[in-house]
């Protein structure tokens, strides 16, 4: 027996050491220790402060952007064979889910020219499925497949772009996933742990960031007061390929600044290649791009036609900064007159990321600062040793030496959970340090459960040995049964759980799991020890 | 120290008060639900916008509403946080049923810009400490740092900032009233306490975290948690019915199924919010509660191997004896650990150790006073004639129980070595 017996316990002191090891390594010091500590075990979003987000892509947005780019292809193509019709128009999409309903609609085209005007949009456009609706008036609308393909891809260049954003802020193991709920497919689910400026997370993903540099109008460049001062002045008339665009509100600004700048931009996002946010001579804040080949051309010939007249930067519908070309530039820019560090850093990384495909608004969020989360880290501990402390000094009371035995069942039970929270590198959550604390209610009860059957067993008579095996035996298929059905409660609550929920779900289940081998392996041995020692097995102390 | 030895309690000839008891219950949580116009649903599942604020002294709700009412169009709702831990903490909401998720975006804005307003001080250009993020307070301090004769790297300012930060938020709660109790904070001088109080100020508040559910994913997650509660109690009336007789696994889930509309009515009846952590909570104590039923239960099994002669009540109450004295003691155990998280766990798990502490008070006395006698009641009913157990006989033994009993007689020639 004591061959068994030693076997057993270099088991369980094997598992002790790893256990050790994975909570808190090697530490050659206090302040190790607590290093190691917080490397080891990794906190969820409500203990560490963080942000968890889920917005949805507006991808009715793209198929409407689609349509449009489609409709100036063929009128251009159609320009090009003098074909002509009455009127064209996109519809609105009013929502995500009327994605499958934008339609192009033509109207008038003469009956004479009806198969050269099919020719040309098989030719023009071959992703569009054309209907007519009578002699003269066409419908279009994006094939099914073409149109799957576009919902998808625009999903997928929605979370790339705010992935690179995002890492760009610097916030360690953030993550950008597809969040695929009943019904939508259009969903991100965005996670930044630690991250402290959530306002300013929220401004840089939902920013779509479209760019385009503008010319502005050569007699009329400086400022406007408001649209109807632009109208008074202009005779009530905007000219044809302009518009009139407003400034972004700058500290100090006296009122509105609003410019009459041209339709079609010289420069768009996508020809930038890179961009990077600097401080000019005087110290104020500007930044810096490169464009591509074509875009470079296309800028130099256009600011060599243009010395002297200015451009307009325009993010999103705002103008972000007037300036005068000075001369012919080919390949960079600066973009000046930016109101501080942020605005310049930010507009770097719109310009790199690029701009959103689609807008996305948010549908949840769930941001808490770091103070909440240390608070409740406190909370959690001193309740945490305080119902230990409870639940120690009446096993001790109780079942007297045994009791310790339970004790230290329960020590263990706790360093294998936090080792494995460890080791599988799952998040600790306030509801898995609540977690924690009900393991240890619930692994007491499977102590009990033993302890309470070996004094029934003793009370029949039977000698200390024989009541001991037959108490662990007899309360074996209990505790199975009595584990297994919490256990496939947490299966459940971890399927439809979010974040700390699942937190939850995955300490309990650890919990349970470490405290089966705890209360009836390791108990077991410590019950052998104590009666291998003994001379005269006639007494325990239960 | 032995309580309960040899007890010898009809809990079964007694279950009709708590029967009466359970169906009270149930019918004022029903009552309570139905004039309350529902659940009350916390921050997971009200669809609304919500922020947790912390102020320096008790928080003036009602200059919060007043303010908050001219600028913010839905209705804002401002209510005291309780439990440990939440001194001055006020939710301030606004709760939009059928709102577009736009609309609940810009009311988060115009909360948060009425706040500042109201107790900050925007109009001064400095910044405000206690709301500040690393990053500006970092692009605050460079340029003043570098004038007052303090120049320090770039990574040596990323590292003041955080630790100023860290300062605040880990020992004062993301609240700092004073500047002197940034004296700690490593690496600062007074060239940079002097430069802090310039170009910084400290509001009496702070956001300790905003929260947004929108109509989608509100719905979304309300289904998923109804789902959740009946997968749950469906996969264990599955594993039970497979360990036990069909009827047993009935009964113990129709226990569970009590316990749990008696918990949510209690809810409803102290005005708690039901979140996602508390649906944590009630499977975890359907779990336990069915801990404590198949523990009663494995007794009758075992107890009916022995006693076929003996009419099932008489059965069933020796067992409820023989496993009180575990019964008081697991509940009572796990009782205190629930109570510890009650009282010191904090807001944020409050409405989780409620649901607890409930939930293991009627857990307990519904594997007795529940579970049982509806197995009681079955098998009285479909067995009228005969008077003795019919559980054991035929085709109806309970499943899976042979195998127990035989292991027992191998293992005791293990223990003897």
């Amino acid at each position: 027996m004591s061959k068994n017996l030693t076997t057993r316990t270099v088991v369980i002191v094997v598992v002790i050491l790893i256990c050790i090891f994975g909570v808190i390594g090697f530490p050659k010091s206090k302040a190790d220790l607590i290093d190691n500590l917080r490397s080891n075990i990794r906190l969820g979003l409500d203990l560490k402060g963080g942000s968890h987000m889920v917005m949805e892509v507006q991808v009715e947005d793209a198929a409407k952007g689609d349509a449009q780019q489609t409709l100036e292809q063929l009128q251009r193509e159609a320009t090009k064979q003098n074909l002509a019709w009455a009127s064209a128009d996109v519809n609105e999409p009013q929502s995500v889910n009327d994605v499958d309903k934008v339609t192009l609609t033509i109207r008038g085209v003469p009956a004479d020219k009806s198969s050269a005007f099919r020719d040309l949009v098989t030719a023009t456009c071959p992703t569009y499925a054309l209907t007519a609706l009578n002699t003269t008036d066409y419908s279009l609308k994006l094939k099914p497949s073409d149109l799957e393909d576009l919902k998808r891809e625009t999903v997928q260049r929605a979370i790339d772009t705010i992935s690179n954003r995002i890492n760009d802020l610097g916030v360690a193991e953030s993550s950008v996933q597809q969040y695929g709920q009943s019904g939508s497919v259009y969903q991100i689910l965005i996670q930044l742990p630690g991250v402290d400026d959530t306002a300013h997370a929220r401004q840089i993903i939902g920013t779509t960031a479209v760019l385009s540099i503008v010319g502005v109008d050569k007699t009329h460049d400086t400022f406007f007061t408001s649209r109807e001062d632009a109208l008074a002045k202009l005779g009530g008339i905007i000219p044809l390929g302009e518009t009139l665009a407003k400034m972004k509100p700058r500290p100090g600004q006296q009122g509105d600044e609003w410019y009459l700048v041209g339709k079609t931009p010289v420069i768009t996002g996508k020809d930038i290649r890179s961009a990077r946010p600097g401080q000019d001579d005087v110290r104020k804040w500007q930044t810096s791009f490169t464009l591509s080949q074509d875009g470079g051309k296309r800028f130099g010939r256009y600011t060599g036609d243009h010395v002297n007249d200015k451009l307009a930067v325009i993010l999103d519908n705002s103008i972000v900064s007037v300036a005068t070309i000075n001369e012919r530039i080919e390949d960079s820019g600066r973009i000046m007159g930016l109101s501080s560090e942020e605005e310049a850093v930010d507009l770097g990384r719109y310009l790199r990321s690029g701009s959103l495909p689609a807008r996305v608004t948010p549908l949840f969020e769930n941001s808490v600062g770091p103070s909440l989360g240390a608070d409740s880290i406190h909370q959690g501990i001193l309740s945490g040793v305080a119902g230990l402390l409870a639940v120690v000094t009446v096993m001790l009371l109780y079942y007297k030496r045994s009791g310790v035995n339970a004790v230290l069942a329960l020590a263990l039970n706790t360093v294998i959970l936090l080792a494995a929270i460890s080791y599988f590198h799952a998040a600790l959550t306030l509801p898995g340090i609540a977690g924690v604390i009900l393991t240890i209610g619930m692994a007491v009860d499977s102590n009990v459960l033993i302890f309470e059957r070996i004094r029934e067993e003793l009370r029949t008579g039977k000698g200390v040995l024989a009541a001991v095996d037959t108490g662990f035996n007899k309360a074996w298929w209990t505790i199975v049964d009595t584990h297994v059905t919490t256990v496939v409660s947490c299966a459940f609550l971890f399927l439809f759980g979010e974040g700390p929920v699942r937190g939850f779900a995955v300490t309990l289940t650890i919990g349970l799991i470490a405290n089966v081998f705890t209360a009836v392996f390791v108990s077991r041995v410590i019950f052998d020890y104590e009666l291998s020692r003994q001379r005269r097995l006639e007494t325990l102390s239960i | 120290m032995e309580l309960f030895k040899n007890t010898n309690y009809d809990f079964l000839g007694k279950k009709w008060p708590f029967i009466i008891a359970s169906l009270v219950l149930t019918v004022a949580g029903f009552t309570s639900i139905a004039l309350k116009g529902g659940l009350k649903y916390g921050i997971d599942f009200k669809e609304g916008t919500l922020m947790q604020v912390k102020f320096a002294y008790p928080p003036p709700d009602d200059k919060i509403r007043a303010a908050m009412l001219n600028a913010v169009k839905s209705e804002v709702s401002v209510q005291d946080l309780h439990g440990s831990g939440a001194e001055n903490m006020v939710e301030i909401g606004t709760e939009a049923k059928g709102a577009a998720e736009s609309q609940l975006d810009t009311n988060r804005r115009e909360m948060e810009g009425v706040l500042a307003a109201t107790f900050g001080q925007p109009g001064s250009g400095k910044l405000d400490l206690n709301g500040a993020s690393r990053d500006t307070l970092q692009q605050r301090l460079r340029d003043p740092l570098a004038r007052a004769g303090v120049p320090m790297s770039d990574q040596q300012l990323k590292d003041l900032a955080g630790n100023i930060l860290d300062v605040r938020d880990k020992q004062h709660s993301g609240l700092i009233t004073d500047f002197n109790q940034l004296s700690s904070v490593s690496g600062i001088n007074a060239g940079i306490m002097n430069t802090l109080r310039q170009e910084c100020y400290l509001a009496p508040y702070h956001v300790q975290g905003t929260h947004m559910v929108g109509p989608k994913v509100g719905a979304e997650l309300r289904v998923k948690a109804v789902k959740a509660t009946l997968y749950a109690l469906a996969g264990m009336l599955a594993y039970i019915a497979f360990r036990f007789e069909w009827i047993y696994g009935l009964g113990a889930v129709i226990a569970c199924f009590h316990d749990t509309l008696i918990t949510i009515g209690l809810f409803s009846l102290f005005n708690k919010e039901i979140s996602m952590t508390v649906i944590a909570a009630l499977l975890t104590l359907v779990g336990y509660s069915m801990n404590d039923t198949i523990v009663i239960f494995d007794r009758i099994r075992e107890n009916l191997k022995f006693s076929r002669r003996e009419p099932l009540e008489v059965v069933m109450n020796r067992a409820v004896n023989q496993t009180l004295s575990r019964t008081i003691m697991t509940s009572g155990l796990t009782f205190l650990t629930v109570i510890a998280l009650f009282i010191w766990g904090g807001p944020v798990l409050h409405g989780f150790s409620f649901a607890l502490v409930c939930g293991i008070i009627v857990g307990t006395y519904s594997s007795v006073f529940v579970a049982s006698p509806i197995v009681l009641f079955w098998h009285n009913y479909t067995d009228k004639p005969r008077k003795s157990s019919p559980a054991v006989t035929g085709g109806s033994a309970p499943r899976g129980s042979m195998p127990p009993a035989e292991s027992v007689r191998k293992s005791p020639t293990r223990a003897a070595k």
